[in-house]
């Protein structure tokens, strides 16, 4: 951190409505000089707006915005770029067709200190920019090819690409909106080394997030929001993740999961000699067998990529099966349709709640009748009656907490943490016999996560088989009474979950085995 | 565009002109059916390739334009009816009349492009019923204007279709002396003056036509390499991108969709000023949609949208000149008898083409999609 005091953004009393929700409300908020100044908030606590505000993107209803201590009038992103503000926007903005180079100058194509009134046909100088991106992307280490397609790029890089472009405008301020959200662990940490790489040359950060870890581990300040509001703020040194969780969601949060041992019964799931092929007709999951026993959890952990989409898929009924059978409580339904499986007690919480799990288009009431609107009550000689999915999800909406205006809102105008309630609400309300959770809490808030575990443990002391798939080590060992770790498509061990070290399970999911 | 698909395109156009080949060379030299055919062809293929590039302007920018063939219609008429209203009312000279009659035809196109963009961009209704409004609306004016104007005695024209300025002039590149004069220097065959002949023919051109293939290059240059082009395709393909770094989506999209209109006007002209001087209703015929199924099928690009619609124009001048040999084709080939069949040609490659069996193109990632921040 630089010893400058000074400030370099402030935002004064900022207030954005949107209809119906007040976003942001008389928020104060200051960047200094050289500092990583984390903010913190639960999904749709109004962190993006602020930020989208900041950048020029939305326009406030009321407060002002101070660059270097002068007011400034902020139309267009336009006017953020030329204060030298840059943002790293949580979904990017890169155009995949285009290349590195022609991502990064588009809208500063020409350099307007040295040719200020550029006609909108001159030519494109790719030459010019490759060498800038290329002296740019070399100075921080970042390996970045201008003339590569960006939708051939991994996440990572294309994040890269980002930054670059925010550099290649001059900007000595960088907003970076959720950026580890869709990084691997190993990626984040090369993120956390080019952030402290880009302070040190004298860059201002404002770092975005709901991760608590992460916040603790860069910032050198933090500010909370909840509700629109800033609620708090720490410095790391003196915080805590307990404290920080209670400030960002007013309450006391238990980050870790209470739960009993596991009492398993009888056998629900029984899968022998599992094969499938993914899309691209490649041999995923390899001579599979595992059993899932009503009451216990049994937590499939791995890299991802390594199997587990095209398992789940191929358990739910999405993927057919080459080889291989498959037991659901006793009945053999090997490459039984989804609906078969629904009706044997499968309930199905998929890795893509926005394309598998919901139609983001329905309302919250049609969707939390998916699985069973041919049938009584909801169906009768055809016709759906409504007044029984109104009640019917009127009661789930209440029991599951999922925060709407009403039943009535369609599913893809809810934040992903209620998106994913509405989608365990639906599947848990049913009468079943297995749940097949995929990564159930990524892209979530601490609230929902700890909602959604303590329901996925209820399911379990109900007698309920859990098959849990994720790629967060932390979730499997809080929830798993055992755990499997899937490597290449198969199973390299299965380990009762209290004797394992998390050190010991990422060996195993490196494929290195820890014994040896 | 892969050579896959220029090579299709060629083996289509190859056969087109074999067709006419076998038919007619008892009659004429193939070497001169050639140099006819692709004269007809290019000439037949000026709206089809504006249209492309109207779509093109279009569709980069993000707007989905099925209505480009009301506004060719519409522009035909206002052009059509400039032109004579010119000559006969302010007795203009025949040619200044036509020019202004062009002018017309490309504002027309540019005022319904116009009426398009408002609608989709700033209405955001969906872009295929906008497009509809236009088809349907161009229909409407033309067809009830060629009425009152033309055929009730109350007009200004007193009910009378009144004498139209002709078209516009042939422009000769001198292709033909030029071929000539190495004959005369080679040894004066008979061969070499009847190539002359075939390749004159290409090069006598008129001035709509000349202008449409000179601005499919400099389009595809436009598009691909300066500012302007990279970011008309960034609004088309990511509006919110382009507009984090301060392009301004809505006047780009704005911008694009009229100048698509000025060129959608430009291939109206084409129907009434170049190439016949009457005007009937409905007489683009499908031009517009065909237009869009080259620019499909040429990828959205300006060069490779008017490879497809040569294909479209060949079978277009296969129906034109093999009505000069109608009396050669073999009894055995029946279908080219019926110069009706032969006419549904065009609209039958349009379909095959559209099916993708030369495998599938792929569209603006935003093409269709209002923007909303």
């Amino acid at each position: 951190m630089a010893d400058s005091n000074k400030i370099v953004l402030e935002a004064r009393g900022i207030t954005k409505k949107f209809p119906g929700v007040l976003a942001n409300d008389n928020v104060d908020f200051d960047l200094r000089e050289g500092e990583v100044h984390a903010l913190l908030g639960e999904n749709g606590a109004g962190k993006s707006t602020l930020m989208n505000i900041l950048y020029g993107l939305y326009k406030p209803d009321g407060g002002e915005i101070l660059v270097n201590g002068q007011p400034i009038s902020m139309h267009s992103p336009k006017d953020a770029i030329t204060h030298g503000i840059g943002m790293v926007h949580q979904h990017f903005m890169l155009i995949p067709v285009f290349t590195v180079a022609e991502n990064i100058m588009l809208g500063s194509e020409t350099d307007h200190r040295t040719k200020p009134s550029e006609s909108p046909l001159s030519i494109l100088d790719r030459e010019e920019v490759s060498r800038l991106v290329s002296k740019l992307s070399d100075k921080y280490g970042f390996k970045i090819d201008p003339h590569s397609l960006v939708g051939d790029l991994p996440v990572g890089v294309q994040q890269r690409v980002e930054i670059v472009k925010a550099l290649y405008r001059k900007a000595s301020i960088l907003i970076l909106d959720e950026p580890t959200a869709v990084l691997t662990p190993q990626e984040a940490d090369d993120l956390f080394q080019i952030i402290r790489e880009l302070k040190k040359q004298g860059v201002s950060i404002i770092f975005i997030t709901h991760k608590l870890r992460e916040v603790l581990a860069i910032a050198d300040r933090i500010t909370v929001m909840r509700a629109g509001k800033v609620v708090g703020s720490a410095i790391p040194s003196e915080s805590d993740e307990h404290l920080l969780a209670t400030m960002m969601v007013g309450r006391e949060v238990i980050l870790t999961v209470d739960k009993q041992p596991a009492t398993p019964k009888e056998t629900i799931l029984s899968v022998r000699d599992l094969n499938v092929s993914d899309q691209r007709g490649l041999h995923a999951v390899r001579n599979l067998s595992f059993e899932v026993k009503a009451g216990e959890i049994l937590g499939i952990a791995g890299v991802q990529g390594n199997g587990q989409t095209e398992l789940a898929e191929a358990l739910s009924g999405l993927l057919r099966i080459d080889g291989g059978n498959i037991e659901l409580d006793g009945k053999n339904l090997t490459n039984a349709t989804p609906r078969q499986l629904t009706n044997n007690g499968l309930a199905n919480i998929p890795e893509d709640r926005q394309k598998h799990g919901l139609v983001l288009s329905y309302t919250i009431a049609d969707n939390t009748i998916l699985c069973d609107y041919y049938q009584a009550p909801f169906n009768k000689n055809g016709v759906l009656q409504q007044g029984e999915i109104d009640r019917y999800s009127r009661r789930l909406i209440s029991e599951f907490d999922v925060r709407t205006p009403s039943p009535y809102v369609s599913a893809g105008k809810l934040s992903g943490g209620n998106q994913q309630k509405v989608i365990v609400a639906r599947e848990l309300s049913r009468n079943v016999k297995l749940v097949i959770a995929s990564q159930p809490t990524r892209g979530l808030d601490v609230g929902s996560i700890e909602y959604i575990h303590n329901q996925i443990v209820q399911m379990r002391d109900r007698g309920v088989a859990v098959l849990l798939i994720s790629a967060e080590l932390d979730e499997i060992l809080a929830l798993s009474d055992r755990i499997s770790v899937m490597y290449r498509g198969e199973i390299v061990t299965t380990v009762d979950a209290k004797s394992i070290s998390k050190e010991k399970l990422g060996l195993w999911m490196a494929g290195i085995h820890p014994d040896n | 565009m892969d050579w896959k698909r220029f090579s299709f395109i060629g083996v289509i156009i190859a056969v087109l002109f074999g067709t006419v080949v076998l038919v007619g060379y008892k009659a004429e030299p193939p070497i001169l059916i050639i140099g006819s055919m692709l004269a007809t062809t290019i000439a037949v293929a000026t709206p089809l390739s504006l249209g492309a590039l109207s779509g093109v302007f279009c569709e980069r920018s993000g707007v989905v334009n099925i209505g480009i063939e009301g506004m060719m219609l519409a522009a035909a008429f206002f052009g059509w009816l400039g032109s004579i209203y010119m000559n006969t009312i302010f007795g203009f000279p025949a040619l200044p009349s036509l020019l202004i009659g062009v002018l017309v035809a490309i504002l027309t196109g540019g005022l319904f492009a116009l009426l398009h963009a408002w609608l989709s961009i700033t209405f955001k209704v969906d872009q295929i019923i906008g497009g509809t409004v236009i088809n349907i609306l161009a229909v409407g004016i033309t067809g009830f204007l060629n009425r009152q104007l033309f055929f009730d005695k109350n007009s200004i024209f007193q009910g009378n279709v009144p004498h139209a300025p002709g078209v516009l002039p042939i422009i000769v590149f001198p292709v033909k002396n030029f071929i000539e004069w190495i004959c005369g220097l080679t040894g004066e065959s008979e061969a070499c003056y009847i190539t002359a002949n075939a390749f004159g023919k290409v090069f006598e051109q008129k001035p709509i036509a000349i202008f449409a293939i000179i601005f499919v290059f400099v389009t595809h240059y436009i598009l691909f390499n300066t500012r302007w082009g990279l970011r008309m395709r960034a609004v088309g393909e990511h509006p919110k991108a382009a507009d984090t770094v301060g392009i301004n989506v809505i006047r780009t999209r704005y911008i694009n969709v009229v100048i698509g209109g000025f060129f959608a006007g430009l291939a109206g002209a084409y129907f009434t000023l170049e190439s016949v001087p009457s005007f009937e209703p409905l007489m683009t015929n499908g031009r517009g949609f065909i237009s869009l199924a080259a620019v499909i099928f040429g990828n959205w690009t300006p060069i490779g949208a008017w490879a497809a619609s040569l294909v479209f124009g060949a079978s277009q001048a296969l129906q034109i000149n093999l009505q000069f040999f109608r009396e050669l084709i073999p009894a055995e080939w029946a279908f080219f008898q019926n110069s009706y069949a032969v006419g549904q040609i065009p609209y039958i490659l349009t379909m095959i083409i559209l099916t993708g069996i030369i495998g599938k193109t792929t569209s603006p990632a935003a093409n269709g999609q209002p923007y909303d921040k």
